[in-house]
C-alpha cells in the first residue's frame, strides 16, 4: 500500500485513495468546494490544491482528485498553496459576490476586501419571464459543476448543464425551459456547495412537502424518513407513494449513495400464512376529524390545532422541539383555550359516547403547557369534566388550584379570527343566566377531539367474524371485555371503545389471560431454545481485551477518525487486538469476531460503535456464541455520544473517542463473569378475596392448570356483588355471579378457604409460604399472590340517612326498593355523597351510571315518577353516555348544583323536602320527594387494607387503595414483584371492568406461574459481610425488600427480590455493597480512565 | 488551569441516558466536554463517587435522571436529588464551588435538553474555571478561592 508524507506526517492508505483521503487519515483539514463523497471528482473547484515537494513532479494539483501516490510528500498550507488559494477565491468572490461560504472562507484566509468588477449580476426587469427557467441563483454560484455531476453521474437524467460562453456561461436547464426530464429529487439543491439551487424554479415536478404524520401533520418530511425517535427498529422506511423511484422508476439516488448498501427496492409486500390458537384484535382508534366541526375553523385558522397536534407541540422532539409557539406566527401563544369534546357527546357528528379520555389529556397539556411557559393562561370549555379514573380527581384539583387551570363549563358555539394577528374570538354562554352570551379573544385554541373506531376495524373485524357495534368499534362479550362474539379471538385497548391507558393495558393483559386458558394443553411446545458452547472459565486469567471501533458506515467515521482511535487503544494495558470495521454489528463481522475471541484467546470484548440501549444484546449474544460469559463485554457509544453531537469538531470529538473507550477499557479490565442461578417456581396462587375479582382470579388460574387457594374473611363467596342485579344493559349479574361460583366449586385446582385470613406471608417471587388463621390455619406455599380484597359502600352520615326510611344509598334502592311503584311519586337522587369531598377526595368513578341505571330502571316502568339526579358533574364515560342521553330524553331531569353548596334534605310530613341550588337558574330549588336516593360512594378497607400492605410490602396511595408499580403501564402489579392487585381493592370501578382486572392480574401472574425456574441474579446487589456492620441502612433504602439479616447477624440480599439498581450500594456507608458490573471499583476505573490521559495501574486487576 | 473543561455525567439508564441516545439522534450539538457514565438509577450515585470524580481531575460533575414521579425504580432520583445537595456542602467545606455539581432532570424523551443542559453546565463550569484562575492571581483575594483538584491531572 502507498506510504506518503503530508505536513510532515507519514500516512499508509489504500491503493486508490486520493490526497484528499489521506490528508483526512491524519486529521488534517483541506478545504473543498465542488467534492462530494458520492459524486464522482472532477477537481474543478481548485481550492483543494496541495503542493507537491517531492516524490512526483512538484507543482500544485487537486487534493480531492490527485491519486495518493507512494513516495508522494505533500505539503496543504504552503505559502503557495494559500497563495493559490487567495487567488481562486477573489476570484469566486466575483463571480458569486452573496455566497456566504466564500464569505467565510476569504476570511479564514485573510483575503484583503477587493472591489467588486462587476455589480452583482442580476435581470435587467428584476423578475424571470414565466415560460423561462432559472435553476440557480447566479450570485451564489460558482461554476462548480457539481450539480451538473450529481445529475448526470450520481441520478441519470442529465437535468441541468453549463451553458453560454465566458462571462455568460451558467448553470441552465436546456433551452432555459422547464425541464421535463428532471425528477424533481432535489439531488443538485442538495449537493450544493453555496446554496444556489432552487429546484422549483425549473423542474415541473418539485418535490411536494409531505406532511409528518406522527407531528400530527405540523410540519413535512422526506419520503425517505424514520417515522418517529422512538421507531422499533429504529430504521428510515421509504415511503413508496412519494418516492420518485417508485412513481416514476427513475432517481434512485439513495441506493447510489448508501455505503451500506442497504436499500433493495425489490423487496415486495408478501402474503403469508400463520397457524395460531388464538387471535387478539389490538387495532387501536382513529382521532376525530376536527375539520368535520366547521364551527370551529379547523383546517381555516392557522392557530386552531387538535388536541394531537398541540401534544406534538409540547413534546421535546416535535415541530418545535417543545417550544410552545403557534403556527400562524411562531410566537408564543400567551392566552390559550380547549374545547371539550369535539366529536364526542355530540349526535350531530354520529359520536353519541363519551371518548373517555379527553378531559384528563386536555387537564394535562394545560397543566404541561404552563410548565413551559408560567404566564401561559389555560383556559377549558367543557360540559363535564370527567376526571373518574384513578388519581384523576386529584390532578383535576391540582390543575385548578396550583396552576391556576380556568374551567368553564360552557360549550362554545363559535369561532372567529380577528383580521388582524391571526387571534380567535370564541363565543359562549358563560355559566348562570344573568352573564348571557360572551365573547372572548384567546391567541390559541385546542381542540379536545376524541376516539372514533379506527377506518380498518371494520375490515379486520370482518376478516376475524367480530361483530362490531353501531359507532365501529368491535363488540365485548357481556361481563367480559377481552371476549369478542367469536370464540379464540379476544378484544383489547381502544378497538373495543374508547379507553384510557391502564384500562387499555388491563384489558390486553386480559386477553393474555383469556388466551392462556385457551391454549394451556399445548403451553411451550413451539419454543426454540437457542444452544450455546459451554462458557469458559477465565478466572485468574489476564485481562486480554479486544477492541473493535466502528465506522458505522460514515455515521461515525466521517467525523471521528476511526483508525486513529483504533491505532491508539492498542497502545492501552491489556488491549491485545483492535480492529476497526465498517459495520461492527453486521452479521459477517459478528462471525469474525467469534474467531478472532478464539484465535487471540480474548477474554474481554469492547465494541466502540453506538449506544448500548439497542445494540448491547445483539453483541453479548455472539460473546455466549463464542463461549465467554456475556458480562465480559463493554461498549463505548462514539456514535450518538460523539460523531452525531460534536459533527463540526472532528478533532476534538476524535479525543473525546479516545476517552470514552480508554474509560471503557479501565472498566472491562475489571469486569467478572456473573452466573445466573435458577430457582424453581411453585405453580400455585394465593388469591385473597372471595368476591367477583377474587373468583375471576382464581377461575382463570385454575383453568391453566395452576393451583390455587382462594381465601375469603367472610363464610360466603360473592362479596359485593350479591347486591347488584343487572348490569346498566341490562345483563343479569346474579346470573353471572352464581355460574362463576359454581365454576370455582367445581374447578378441581382451587381450593376454598372461607372464614380465614392471612396471618403470615413470607418468601419471595416464585416461592411464598402463607400462613392462615381464622377456621383453617394452613400453610401454604405458592409462587404469586393476588389482592383481590374489595371495598365497600361509604355509609352516608348526612340528609337525614339513618334518620328517615325515606332516605337510602342506590345499593339500597337497587336491592330493596326498585320494585316499589313509584307511579306518581318523586325520586330525588344526590351525587357525590361520600365522594369528591374532603374525607373523600377521589371520585367514586361508579356512582353516576348506577344513578343513571336506576332512574332509567324507575322511568321506564313508571313513566309519570318524577326522576330527579342532582349533580356536580356527570360522569358516564364510553358507552354509558348513552344511557345518561337515554335518561334525559325520558324525562329524568339532571340539575347541577356547585361543589360548594350540597342539597339539603329535611323531613317534610310524610315525605321529604330537598333543597338545591341550581347554577343554571342560579337560584335554589325546593323539590318534594318521595324518595331521595344517596349516591354513596366506595371506600377503602382502610383496616384490612394497611394490615396487608405491611404484610407484603405492597404499597397504599393516600385513600388507601393498593398502588400499583405504575398508574399507566403496570395497573395490576407492585413493584414487589409476584404480588398483584385487582377489583376495588385497587380504586372504584364498574364490575366488568373488575372483572378484566381480574382477568388481568391472572394474565400477569401466569407469566410466572408458567415458568419452570426463574432466573435469578445479573445485575443484582451483594453484601460483602466482612464489612457489613449491620446497620440496616441497606434494609430501610430497598423498596423491594431485597436485604435481610441472615443467620450471621449479616445484611444479605436476596437476588430475587433485587432489581439491580443500586440505591443500597449508594446508601451503605461501610461500602460493603456492591451492585454487580457497576462495582464502585469498576464505575472508578471507568471515570478515571476517561479523566486521565492513561489507564492508572492503581485501578488494575486485582 | 485548562481552557477545555472535562465534565463526568452520571446518567441513569432509564431517561437521561436515553435522552443522551436522542441527542444524538436528532443531531442536537453540544460541547465536547461530557463524557457520559452510564448507571442504573441516579441513586447508584454516592457522595462518595461524586467526590471522587472531582478527585480524579473531573472540573464537573452533573448527575441527571428522570423527572420526579418517573423513576423506574420508583424513588432512586429522590434520594439523588438529597444526595447531590448533600454533596454540594461536602464540596464547599472542602473550598470546591457547589456550582460544579449539579442534579439535573431530564426525561427520555427530552434529547434537545440533554443537549442544552449539557451546553449550559459546560458554560458554567468554562466560567468557574476562568474565576477560579482570576482569583488565584490576586493575593488579596476577595472571593473565596478554590482549591481546585488538579494535583492529581497530570
Amino acid at each position: 500500500m502507498p506510504v506518503l508524507t503530508i505536513d510532515g506526517q507519514t500516512v499508509e492508505v489504500e491503493k486508490g485513495k486520493t490526497l484528499l483521503d489521506a490528508a483526512k487519515e491524519l486529521n488534517i483539514e483541506i478545504p473543498t468546494l465542488c467534492h462530494h463523497w458520492a459524486v464522482p471528482e472532477a477537481g474543478a473547484c481548485r481550492i483543494c490544491v496541495v503542493e507537491i515537494k517531492a516524490g512526483g513532479r512538484p507543482g500544485l494539483v487537486p487534493a480531492c482528485s490527485y491519486p495518493a501516490e507512494d513516495g508522494l510528500v505533500i505539503e496543504t498550507y504552503s505559502d503557495r498553496v494559500v497563495q493559490s488559494r487567495r487567488m481562486t477565491l477573489a476570484l469566486m468572490i466575483n463571480r458569486a459576490p452573496r455566497a456566504g461560504v466564500i464569505m467565510e472562507l476569504a476570511e479564514q484566509y485573510q483575503l484583503p476586501s477587493i472591489p467588486l468588477k462587476s455589480p452583482p449580476h442580476s435581470t435587467s426587469d428584476g423578475h424571470t419571464p414565466e415560460d423561462t427557467a432559472e435553476p440557480c441563483d447566479t450570485d451564489l454560484c460558482i461554476m462548480c459543476g457539481l450539480c451538473v455531476r450529481v445529475c448526470r453521474e450520481v441520478i441519470g437524467p442529465e437535468a441541468t448543464c453549463f451553458s453560454g460562453r465566458g462571462i455568460e456561461r451558467e448553470i441552465a436547464t436546456p433551452y432555459k425551459q422547464l425541464s421535463d426530464v428532471c425528477i424533481g429529487c432535489g439531488a443538485c439543491a442538495f449537493v450544493c456547495p453555496t446554496g444556489a439551487i432552487d429546484p422549483a424554479q425549473f423542474s415541473p415536478n418539485p418535490l411536494a412537502s409531505i406532511p409528518h404524520e406522527f407531528n400530527a401533520q405540523l410540519g413535512d418530511r422526506r419520503p425517505i424518513h424514520i417515522p418517529y425517535a422512538q421507531a422499533v427498529p429504529l430504521v428510515p422506511v421509504i415511503d413508496t407513494e412519494n418516492c420518485i423511484h417508485f412513481q416514476t422508476d427513475g432517481c434512485g439516488a439513495c441506493s447510489k449513495i448508501c455505503p451500506a448498501n442497504a436499500i433493495d427496492y425489490e423487496i415486495k409486500d408478501r402474503e403469508q400464512d400463520l397457524n395460531v390458537g388464538a387471535i387478539v384484535l389490538t387495532g387501536g382508534f382513529d382521532a376525530f376529524d376536527a375539520a368535520r366541526k366547521s364551527e370551529y375553523g379547523f383546517g381555516r385558522y392557522p392557530n386552531v390545532l387538535t388536541a394531537m397536534q398541540f401534544e406534538r407541540i409540547l413534546s421535546a422532539s416535535g415541530p418545535t422541539e417543545g417550544h410552545l409557539a403557534r403556527p400562524s406566527d411562531h410566537k408564543k401563544p400567551n392566552r390559550i383555550a380547549w374545547i371539550q369534546c369535539v366529536g364526542s357527546r355530540d349526535a350531530a357528528c354520529g359520536n353519541t359516547y363519551c371518548s373517555s379520555v379527553c378531559c384528563m389529556y386536555a387537564t394535562k397539556e394545560a397543566i404541561v403547557a404552563k410548565e413551559h411557559e408560567a404566564d401561559v393562561e389555560a383556559t377549558i370549555f367543557y360540559i363535564d369534566l370527567r376526571a373518574f379514573g384513578k388519581g384523576f380527581e386529584s390532578f383535576y384539583n391540582r390543575a385548578k388550584e396550583e396552576h391556576s387551570v380556568r374551567y368553564v363549563r360552557s360549550q362554545v358555539s363559535s369561532i372567529k379570527e380577528t383580521p388582524a394577528g391571526n387571534n380567535l374570538i370564541l363565543r359562549y354562554v358563560a355559566e348562570g343566566n344573568s352573564k348571557g352570551l360572551v365573547e372572548e379573544e384567546f391567541d390559541m385554541v385546542v381542540l379536545s377531539v376524541g376516539l372514533e373506531a379506527q377506518a380498518t376495524t371494520a375490515e379486520m373485524a370482518a376478516i376475524a367474524g367480530v361483530n362490531c357495534n353501531q359507532f365501529g368499534f368491535a363488540e365485548s362479550q357481556p361481563f367480559l371485555q377481552p371476549l369478542s362474539n367469536r370464540e379464540g379471538v379476544f378484544l383489547s385497548g381502544a378497538v373495543s371503545g374508547p379507553k384510557d391507558i391502564p384500562e387499555t393495558v388491563m384489558q390486553s393483559s386480559a386477553a393474555a389471560a383469556k388466551v392462556g386458558e385457551l391454549l394451556a394443553p399445548v403451553r411451550g411446545t413451539e419454543v426454540k431454545v437457542s444452544e450455546y458452547p459451554p462458557e469458559r472459565d477465565v478466572t485468574g486469567e489476564e485481562p486480554r481485551i479486544g477492541v473493535f471501533v466502528c465506522h458505522c458506515g460514515i455515521n461515525i467515521s466521517s467525523v471521528v477518525n476511526v483508525t486513529e482511535v483504533s491505532e491508539y487503544i492498542r497502545s492501552l494495558p491489556n488491549v491485545v487486538y483492535t480492529e476497526h470495521t465498517i459495520f461492527t454489528c453486521s452479521q459477517d463481522t459478528q462471525e469474525r469476531m467469534k474467531e478472532v475471541i478464539k484465535e487471540h484467546n480474548l477474554n474481554r470484548v469492547i465494541v466502540a460503535s453506538c449506544t448500548p440501549r439497542t445494540h448491547e444484546p445483539l453483541f453479548q449474544e455472539t460473546m455466549r456464541q463464542a463461549g465467554l460469559n456475556k458480562c465480559l463485554f463493554e461498549m463505548a457509544d462514539i456514535r450518538e455520544q460523539c460523531s452525531w453531537v460534536h459533527k463540526d469538531n472532528p478533532v476534538a470529538a476524535t479525543a473525546k473517542a479516545k476517552d470514552l473507550v480508554r474509560g471503557s477499557v479501565g472498566k472491562s479490565r475489571l469486569l467478572e463473569p456473573i452466573q445466573f442461578r435458577k430457582v424453581g417456581v411453585t405453580k400455585a396462587a394465593l388469591v385473597v378475596g372471595g368476591g367477583i375479582s377474587g373468583m375471576t382470579a382464581a377461575l382463570a388460574l385454575g383453568k391453566q392448570g395452576f393451583k390455587v387457594c382462594l381465601v375469603e374473611k367472610t363464610g360466603e363467596l360473592g362479596g359485593n356483588l350479591r347486591t347488584l342485579k343487572t348490569s346498566m344493559e341490562g345483563y343479569d349479574w346474579q346470573e353471572f355471579l352464581k355460574e362463576t361460583i359454581e365454576q370455582v366449586k367445581a374447578q378441581p385446582e382451587i381450593d376454598i378457604v372461607l372464614n380465614s385470613e392471612i396471618d403470615e406471608v413470607t418468601g419471595f417471587v416464585g416461592n411464598f409460604t402463607t400462613k392462615l388463621k381464622g377456621e383453617s390455619t394452613a400453610e401454604f406455599k405458592h409462587g404469586v399472590i393476588l389482592l383481590a380484597t374489595g371495598a365497600d359502600e361509604y355509609q352516608p352520615q348526612a340528609f337525614e340517612y339513618g334518620q328517615s326510611d325515606r332516605v337510602v344509598t342506590q345499593r339500597e334502592l337497587a336491592a330493596e326498593r326498585i320494585d316499589d311503584n313509584y307511579d306518581g311519586k318523586t325520586v330525588v337522587m344526590i351525587q357525590c355523597v361520600g365522594s369528591r369531598d374532603k374525607e373523600h377526595p377521589y371520585c367514586s368513578r361508579v356512582c353516576c351510571g348506577t344513578a343513571v341505571k336506576n332512574a332509567l330502571d324507575i322511568k321506564t316502568r313508571h313513566p309519570s315518577a318524577n326522576v330527579y339526579i342532582l349533580y356536580r358533574e356527570i360522569r358516564t364515560y364510553e358507552f354509558k353516555e348513552l344511557y345518561y342521553r337515554k335518561a334525559r330524553e325520558l324525562g329524568v331531569k339532571f340539575i347541577h348544583f356547585p361543589d360548594e353548596a350540597y342539597p339539603n334534605v329535611s323531613g317534610n310530613g310524610s315525605g321529604m323536602l330537598v333543597t338545591v341550588r341550581d347554577t343554571v337558574l342560579d337560584r335554589d330549588i325546593d323539590l318534594k320527594a318521595d324518595l331521595v336516593v344517596l349516591s354513596a360512594g366506595i371506600i377503602p378497607n382502610t383496616v384490612s387494607n394497611r394490615r396487608l400492605s405491611e404484610m407484603m410490602k405492597a404499597a397504599l396511595n393516600e385513600d388507601n387503595f393498593f398502588m400499583e408499580a405504575h398508574v399507566k403501564l403496570r395497573p395490576v402489579d407492585f413493584a414487589n414483584e409476584g404480588i398483584f392487585v385487582c377489583g376495588l381493592a385497587h380504586s372504584p370501578k364498574y364490575t366488568e371492568e373488575n372483572v378484566t382486572q381480574a382477568l388481568a392480574a391472572a394474565g400477569r401472574a401466569a407469566v410466572i406461574l408458567s415458568k419452570e425456574a426463574l432466573e435469578v441474579g445479573g445485575v443484582v446487589s451483594h453484601v460483602d459481610p466482612d464489612k457489613c456492620a449491620t446497620c440496616l441502612t441497606c434494609v430501610r433504602e430497598c423498596i423491594y425488600e431485597a436485604p435481610f439479616v441472615n443467620a450471621d447477624g449479616k445484611a444479605e440480599i436476596e437476588e430475587a427480590k433485587c432489581q439491580g439498581c443500586g440505591n443500597c450500594a449508594a446508601a451503605c456507608p461501610a461500602e460493603a455493597i456492591q451492585l454487580r458490573t457497576f462495582t464502585d471499583r469498576q464505575e472508578r476505573a471507568l471515570f478515571m480512565s476517561m479523566l486521565r490521559e492513561e489507564v492508572p495501574a492503581g485501578v488494575g486487576p486485582e | 488551569m485548562k481552557n477545555e473543561p472535562t465534565i463526568i455525567a452520571f446518567c441513569c439508564h432509564y431517561c437521561a441516558f436515553t435522552a443522551a441516545d436522542l441527542a444524538g439522534t436528532m443531531r442536537k450539538q453540544y460541547p465536547t466536554n461530557i463524557r457520559i457514565v452510564r448507571i442504573p438509577c441516579t441513586g447508584k450515585v454516592s457522595e462518595n463517587m461524586v467526590l471522587q470524580a472531582f478527585v480524579e481531575g473531573a472540573d464537573g460533575v452533573m448527575v441527571a435522571g428522570c423527572e420526579i414521579g418517573s423513576c423506574h425504580f420508583i424513588q432512586g432520583n429522590v434520594r439523588a436529588v438529597k444526595r447531590v445537595a448533600h454533596a454540594k456542602k461536602l464540596l464547599e467545606e472542602t473550598g470546591v464551588n457547589p456550582d460544579r455539581l449539579e442534579f439535573y432532570h431530564v426525561a427520555a424523551s427530552q434529547g434537545p435538553l440533554f443537549a442544552t443542559t449539557s451546553a449550559e453546565f459546560t458554560e458554567r463550569i468554562k466560567q468557574l474555571n476562568a474565576g477560579g484562575k482570576a482569583s488565584a492571581d490576586t493575593t488579596s483575594a476577595e472571593t473565596p478561592q478554590e482549591t481546585v483538584h488538579d494535583s492529581s491531572r497530570t
